[in-house]
């Protein structure tokens, strides 16, 4: 069942009976990307009373509703309880606000730049990236360190940012056997991904190496160094500042 | 003024409706698994319907009352008894300073729901005192419960004083008293051992063999070992796709059915991950989240089709009957002379 009248082309559909997915694309693009941060920030600041909460991924928002203010809502409004659905009261509210959105722009990027101590036991697989693309360890992590990641969306684990725009000289398979656990804060490669672990967590990632920063904080508010739609810059730090950063932060 | 937790039994958390407003962070909703029976169980305390209680899972603690207070439990029947003497679910009971709640063996489902008067007072983070075991987030220093815990409890709302007024005048010391209202059953899930729940077909449905699609309705499916929190793992007939598809991550919830390669389908629960890659071949109606709640290890689950406008009629239905009682409580004064 989607929710699509004459004009729309952006396909609503339900997400169980409590939720509903407003679908952007089918691949992976910055262009779908802003189309639903877009929407999603347009909720965050003017949220529906009837709205729970709202999660974008990489090409649709999902919006949670509370199906009992919905139709509150709309028996205010001179609609008949017993008539009404619930999805298709949510589906219309959201598809007017489409068209209004059209021509506003998603707030500019902010850019995060992310220290890392690169290598060692911090990044025992370093090695193993850097032999199976014909590379030296340093050049992996001038790639590495090089390119601007953009946050296409958090999932997986609090804090974990799913970031495009690695280069593909530095691509590597998952390892065969994944580790039990990872400690927070190390870095990795998998397939043409790349991403930070924000807790400890067990995982088949290549690593690489390690930021001393956190990444997930559950004592804030946002509880997450990174959100959907910022830039993500890593770049190299020694083992000294790595452990004296550390040090700081207690 | 608080519980002390004698034994902990095998998996005692504390646990609200869930952290909402922060999955878009990665962050989990946690909650409890039986919602209902928790809204209810607080509601028959005079709470609000959101205040934290524990998720007493399979094998119950045993729990001392340091004040007298109001409890309910409400959901799976782990054959509560205070101070020796067998407590019924889905009712209000008084228990005396200094009683002692413990439980016996499992009789249907298999997660029982303790509300208290004023409810469980832990610190909430992220706007929600639910406990998030895997990152030690919320709850009772964000684990499971153990033994020598002590458990502070808010105050009592006007109308749980009220409630509990009405208790107190044939309460014993020892065995305190159990209110002779109670919820209509009418209005319970209808808890199972082997329960049918209703699917709403989900948006990978018709990418499905045609024969996954009618042993999905025709099937019994058990659940395996491995199910928790997270979510529930199924064996029974595989169910495939036509062609693998390549999926991209998007947003999942509690109720979702989704299938992994292997075709045995995992049905996402409280502390699921917030976004999913696997296809959707369905979504359970939100009225029958409790069955699954209580559905043990072994349940031989069927799935039975619903319509999504059906499944909110039903949830109209069951909402509508929550506020009903909502409101028999707050004529309790005036109705029970």
């Amino acid at each position: 069942m989607t929710y699509s009248p004459s004009l729309a082309d952006i396909p609503i559909t339900p997400l169980g009976d409590s939720a509903l997915i407003v679908k952007f694309g089918d691949s992976i693009q910055k262009d779908t990307h802003h189309k639903v941060r877009q929407l999603a920030e347009h909720l965050d600041r003017q949220p529906f009373n009837w709205m729970v909460e709202v999660v974008p991924t990489f090409t649709s928002v999902t919006i949670y509703y509370d199906t009992m203010k919905l139709l509150a809502e709309s028996v205010k409004q001179g609609g008949d309880i017993q008539a009404e659905s619930p999805f298709k009261l949510a589906a219309e509210s959201v598809f007017q606000l489409l068209q209004t959105l059209r021509d506003v722009n998603a707030s500019s990027a902010r850019t995060v730049e992310i220290p890392v101590c690169y290598g060692g036991d911090f990044g025992p697989d370093l090695e193993t990236v850097a032999s199976r693309n014909g590379l030296t360890p340093q050049e992996v992590i001038d790639i590495h360190g090089s390119a601007d990641y953009l946050v296409y969306m958090l999932g997986f684990a609090p804090g974990f940012a799913y970031l495009g725009g690695m280069s593909v000289r530095i691509a590597t398979p998952r390892r065969e056997t994944p580790r039990i656990s990872i400690p927070a804060g190390t870095v990795g490669i998998a397939g043409d991904q790349t991403g930070v672990y924000p807790i400890d967590t067990p995982g088949g990632w290549q690593l690489i190496g390690k930021t001393p920063i956190e990444l997930f904080k559950p004592q804030q508010m946002p509880p997450t160094l990174l959100q959907a739609g910022d830039i993500v810059r890593f770049y190299p730090i020694t083992r000294e500042q790595f452990e004296s950063w550390e040090e700081t932060v207690r | 003024m608080s519980l002390l937790i004698e034994k902990p039994g095998l998996l005692t958390t504390v646990q609200d409706l869930g952290r909402f407003g922060v999955q878009k962070y990665g962050v989990i909703v946690s909650g409890a698994m039986d919602a209902f029976a928790l809204r209810i169980a607080n509601l028959l305390v005079g709470n609000a319907e959101g205040e934290a209680g524990l998720e007493i899972t399979l094998l119950g603690p045993v729990i001392r009352f340091e004040r007298t207070t109001l409890i309910s439990l409400c959901g799976g029947d782990l054959s509560p008894e205070l101070n020796g003497v067998p407590i019924p679910l889905w009712r209000t009971v008084l228990a005396p300073k200094g009683s002692v709640l413990a439980f016996g063996p499992m009789k249907l489902g298999c997660r029982a729901y303790l509300a208290v008067g004023g409810g469980v007072d832990v610190p909430a983070r992220m706007n929600s005192r639910s406990t998030y075991l895997r990152a030690g987030i919320g709850g009772y220093e964000g684990r499971a419960l153990a033994v020598g815990d002590r458990l502070s409890l808010g105050e009592m709302t006007p109308q749980g004083s009220q409630i509990l007024g009405l208790l107190a005048r044939e309460a014993s010391k020892e065995t305190g008293a159990v209110s002779r209202w109670a919820v209509f059953p009418e209005m319970l899930p209808k808890y199972a051992a082997n329960p049918i729940v209703q699917l709403i077909p989900g948006e990978e449905y018709e990418l499905f063999q045609e024969q996954s699609q009618h042993d999905l309705w025709q099937e019994e499916f058990a659940v395996l070992p491995q199910s928790d929190r997270m979510g529930y793992r199924f064996k029974g007939r595989e169910l495939q796709l036509n062609h693998s598809k390549e999926m991209i991550s998007s947003a999942v919830t509690m109720g979702t059915v989704q299938v992994p390669p292997d075709g045995n389908p995992i049905i996402l629960m409280a502390d699921r991950q917030t976004t999913g890659g696997y296809p959707k071949i369905g979504q359970v109606a939100s009225v029958d989240l409790p069955l699954l709640a209580q559905a043990s290890l072994g349940a031989r689950v069927r799935f039975q089709k619903v319509t999504l406008q059906e499944a909110q009629r039903q949830w109209i239905e069951r909402e509508t009957a929550i506020q009903t009682l909502r409101e028999g409580l707050e004529q309790l004064e005036t109705s029970y002379r």
